[in-house]
């Protein structure tokens, strides 16, 4: 038997209307200890209305070495971005 | 007007008996700091302990003020000696092992929850307003504490073993909360504070319920320690005094 405790990823939503964001990671030995601990360690500065944990080994990941293969071709095709309009100034900030 | 500077010396006593179990108990709990078994425990147990801190200088803060002899809660927290301290006994206990110190906490929050709700209607409204902040921390405190003393008493064979000597322990001290004397009497019968024994039933039915569910069984003596309201205290707390106050005693008046 594991003695550490699984390891869980923290997001916090920092206000009404915003995403929740991840902050970091922590261990717990359940998901609502974490969502406790998390209150703990990473809402101490009024930061967060809301919390998210997620168990670490539920997160599957792209592979650094990967990174090549996965983002540089799209770097070769600028007309992916639609840079080529001109927006009207009454739009605002997109 | 006898009655009314009798009910002033009565409501320092009172606000004392809050804000200096408040002051030991934050400074006990922020006896683990960099110590707690896990760092996640050890930044919710510095949580704890600043809220406490943080309540004492309200409570202590307004007892200077009822007072009106010049001092103010730091003077009242860094400057008096053990007789003068009017906490319960039971937070002047030592921190022992990690189950010692949650069930210590788990004991008095279940017994300051229900007190600082009954605050909220005090008379006073510096009271009031005081309980209804201090009320928002302390009900996370119970969650908080509840919680871990369930899992650790329904746990393993050795954190169930220590959550229940723990209690066998701390259960002494525990009827001292709900006793009232001539001065608590006198507070609740001007409306400005809950009476001790008031909170009782609240207590009773709080700690049967987490401690059924935690499988620990409370001693069957009856046997309760008494005096740390009245500025008895056991040897414990003067050692805990030596180490919060020494760099008062020593530089008064020392700032940052």
């Amino acid at each position: 038997m594991s003695t550490e405790w699984p390891l869980w990823e923290i997001f916090i939503r920092g206000q009404h209307g915003l995403n929740h964001r991840h902050v970091g990671s922590l261990h717990a030995p359940d998901a609502e200890m974490a969502v406790k601990h998390a209150r703990d360690v990473y809402t101490r500065r009024n930061e967060g209305v809301s919390i998210w944990v997620v168990p670490s080994n539920a997160i599957t990941a792209s592979s650094p070495s990967d990174k090549g293969p996965l983002f540089e071709p799209s770097n070769a095709k600028v007309y992916r971005h639609p840079t080529f309009f001109d927006i009207p100034d009454e739009v605002g900030k997109m | 007007m006898s009655v009314a500077l009798d009910l002033d010396v009565a409501l320092f006593e009172g606000l004392c008996r809050l804000g200096d179990s408040t002051l030991v108990l934050g400074h006990r709990v922020s006896e683990w700091c960099g110590h707690a078994p896990v760092l996640e425990e050890d930044i919710a147990l510095a949580n704890v302990a600043l809220d406490l801190i943080g309540q004492t200088q309200m409570w202590l803060g307004l007892a200077a003020e009822v007072e009106g002899k010049g001092r103010d809660a730091d003077a009242l927290a860094f400057r008096r000696d053990v007789w003068d301290f009017r906490n319960l006994l039971l937070v002047e206990r030592p921190n022992g092992d990690f189950g010692q110190t949650l069930m210590r906490q788990f004991l008095f929050d279940a017994w300051h929850q229900p007190m600082l709700k009954a605050l909220e209607g005090s008379g006073d409204p510096r009271i009031a307003a005081i309980a209804a902040k201090a009320g928002r921390e302390v009900a996370y405190h119970l969650e908080r504490s509840a919680d871990l003393v369930i899992r650790l008493g329904d746990g393993t064979p050795e954190s169930h073993a220590r959550m229940q000597s723990a209690l066998d322990r701390l259960w002494p001290y525990t009827g001292e909360m709900m006793m009232s004397d001539d001065t608590d009497r006198a507070l609740a019968d001007a409306g400005i504070m809950a009476a001790p024994d008031s909170i009782r039933p609240q207590w009773n039915a709080l700690v049967a319920e987490v401690l059924s569910e935690a499988t620990l069984k409370a001693p069957d003596h009856s046997f309760m320690h008494k005096g740390g309201k009245q500025g008895t205290h056991s040897e414990h707390l003067g050692h805990m005094l030596a180490t919060m106050q020494w760099l008062q005693r020593a530089y008064p008046d020392a700032t940052w």
